[in-house]
């Protein structure tokens, strides 16, 4: 086990860059997920941690070692990857003592090794079939437990759930955040999925064109996002951001309508802003909305609904903006009623609208 | 039910008609083979009977007999061919699947500069027939004076087979995921070891497929063999066959009786790995 430390890390392809100096501080033990669209730099930058890619710039600490010129052998990490990557031409159980036989530990040890990571993931029973002959969810675990054999000081997960079904996913996410409890081994995890994000991490890092926009605490990134990107990335459905100007301690919208200037933020009059609200913040009346001391009242013709059991989302117009809203037990709405709103202003959010920066102080 | 019954007999009567239909095309492919190895049993004159005898009246060894004899009774120095044969094919095949197998990893692992236009280079090489090599061959490997070694014949064969093993296991390369090398590199291998103990094994089939191919290819090479062999030195198996041909006379039987010698290793090697050279084939053809 160990921490993991980057500093000013930097990749090139040639003369293009894909990651501009990055500083991340992983703690031993801790869960990380790197998270971003496609090509944001997040792959890239868990590639040169695993010794993949040749770093161009910086340094990558692992424990007490600086691992800039060690190749992947001598990192001591594990990694699991999108496709699995097992041996295909060998059994499930010569695929999980891989490394030991490599490393040429004795019989007796590297079987005992088997046995244990086998039955940690339940996969005794399989240990003598070939990776061809198992489901996707099997060769998951099987990725993983070659991962565990070895006991390496980080876990590399690189997109590990992509090619599974939707509910193999939500399993196999609770099984990696079970196997991270019962191992306690420093994870980093790669992901363009937000929620896989959130549900995994103790810290989540956002990338973006290979920068870190944000690390924080899940509730933190969701609750105090940096700037609009951030706001819109994580959480689901994604903020609604409405075009607005700051006007006399209001915020007039595109149409020209007001509503009350959210509390805790710093702006100066005549500011183009733009105004967030999720979902979960901005109510049909009557229906469950947390009472709290800044509301504001909007009227809105429902456009859309998405029933979802529980609740039932609904797309409606705001200043020539289309936003989601939240109904919880939720009546039947019909396409084009009029209903009253209550927004809760003091979970809202500013952004400047040319920097994107958050405007919450 | 009497609609399934007419059902299930018009489905056994097409599967019989398929099965017809290509035992006839079969027979029709296999005819010529079929024939050498009658004619290597049987006397001249039956051979040259004419119209044709297709039920043999007696079968006997008496053409492999005189061909294993000495050299006044029509015998042909077939171990001598054989072993040549033998030699040149297999050292040529090894020699082509390594640089096959450097080649076609670097193709399909590593960004080179100019690949495409050096990949289509070393095909266009293959287009040019064979023949039209042997006469500039000649004076160069006279000039050298290599022409009736070994080592000229093996020359000439990797020269000839090296661009097909190259663009083969390319094509074997590419499919085989590069994470797997990853992955066994950070499991404790080097690059090395990662060649050897996961990207090889895993691409073994093709490999094997293109050995095959460049052991045929080799084996049963005549046009420039003829003219790059000249004695009991380098002479291989397809040019022995010429053995048998004097100026008056063509000894059939003799010929077909060292054709079958000839046919047997190919035919064994080939059952060998019939399996893989099928996945091969087909792997080769969804290669984009």
């Amino acid at each position: 086990m160990a921490d993991v430390v980057l500093r000013d890390v930097v990749k090139n392809y040639g003369a293009l860059p894909v990651v501009h100096a990055i500083n991340l501080d992983i703690a031993h033990g801790e869960f990380v997920v790197l998270v971003g669209p496609s090509g944001c730099g997040k792959s890239t930058t868990l590639r040169m941690i695993a010794g993949l890619e040749a770093i161009s710039g910086g340094t990558v600490r692992i424990g007490d070692r600086v691992v800039n010129d060690l190749p992947p052998r001598d990192r001591n990490i594990s990694m699991v990857f999108q496709n699995y990557a097992l041996y295909p031409h060998m059994s499930v159980r010569e695929n999980l003592g891989f490394s030991l036989h490599i490393a040429k530990r004795p019989k007796a040890e590297i079987d005992k090794a088997v046995a244990e990571a086998a039955e940690i993931l339940s996969l005794t029973p399989l240990l003598d079939r070939k990776p061809g002959q198992l489901s996707g969810g099997q060769r998951q675990r099987v990725a993983m437990g070659r991962a565990i054999v070895r006991h390496p000081d980080v876990f590399l997960f690189d997109e590990p759930l992509s090619n599974l079904d939707a509910k193999l996913r939500t399993q196999m996410r609770v099984e990696i955040k079970r196997l991270h409890q019962k191992v306690g081994t420093t994870i980093i995890y790669v992901t363009h999925d937000q929620i896989e994000a959130i549900t995994l991490a103790d810290r989540i890092v956002i990338m973006r064109d290979g920068h870190i926009v944000q690390i924080g605490t899940p509730l933190e990134v969701f609750e105090r996002p940096v700037n609009a990107f951030v706001a819109t990335f994580i959480g689901s459905p994604p903020m609604n951001l409405l075009p607005a100007t700051v006007a006399g301690g209001a915020l007039r919208l595109a149409d020209g309508s007001t509503i009350p200037m959210p509390p805790g933020l710093s702006v100066r009059d005549g500011q183009a802003v733009h105004f967030g609200v999720r979902a979960d913040n901005i109510m049909p009346e009557g229906h469950s909305m947390p009472p709290t001391a800044h509301m504001a009242h909007v009227e809105m013709p429902v456009t859309l609904t998405e029933p979802l059991g529980t609740e039932t989302l609904l797309f409606a117009t705001l200043a020539g903006t289309e936003v989601q809203a939240k109904m919880l037990n939720p009546r039947p709405v019909r396409t084009g009623e009029v209903l009253r709103f209550g927004i809760a202003l003091d979970k809202c959010h500013l952004f400047d609208a040319t920097t994107g920066a958050s405007l919450r102080v | 039910m009497d609609q399934g019954q007419s059902h299930r007999i018009r489905r056994r009567l097409l599967a019989l008609g398929h099965f017809i239909g290509l035992l006839l095309a079969m027979s029709l492919i296999c005819l010529p083979g079929l024939w050498v190895v009658l004619n290597s049993f049987r006397p001249t004159v039956e051979i040259m009977a004419k119209p044709p005898v297709w039920i043999p009246s007696e079968l006997n060894l008496d053409n492999y007999r005189a061909m294993f004899g000495g050299i006044g009774e029509g015998g042909v120095p077939v171990l001598t061919y054989f072993w040549n044969s033998l030699v040149i094919s297999l050292t040529s095949t090894v020699i082509a699947l390594l640089v096959g197998m450097a080649g076609g990893y670097a193709f399909a692992r590593y960004r080179i500069p100019g690949k495409s236009a050096v990949f289509v280079g070393l095909m266009v090489t293959r287009a040019v027939p064979g023949v039209a090599l042997s006469l500039p061959l000649f004076i160069l490997y006279g000039r050298l004076g290599i022409i009736d070694t070994h080592f000229g014949m093996i020359l000439v064969y990797v020269a000839l087979n090296v661009p097909f093993t190259i663009w083969l296991i390319d094509g074997f390369f590419r499919q085989v995921p590069k994470e797997l090398a990853e992955a066994a590199e950070i499991d404790g291998c080097t690059r090395w070891q990662a060649f050897w103990k996961v990207e090889f094994p895993v691409a073994r089939a093709g490999i094997a497929s293109a050995g095959i191919f460049a052991f045929l290819t080799s084996w049963n090479e005549y046009a420039l063999a003829s003219q790059l062999t000249r004695s009991l030195n380098s002479k291989t198996m397809p040019v022995g066959l010429m053995d048998f041909t004097s100026q008056f006379t063509l000894n059939w039987g003799g010929m077909c009786a060292l054709a079958v010698l000839m046919i047997i290793p190919a035919l064994v090697l080939t059952f060998l790995v019939q399996k893989h050279l099928i996945a091969g084939l087909t792997f080769g053809g969804v290669k984009g």
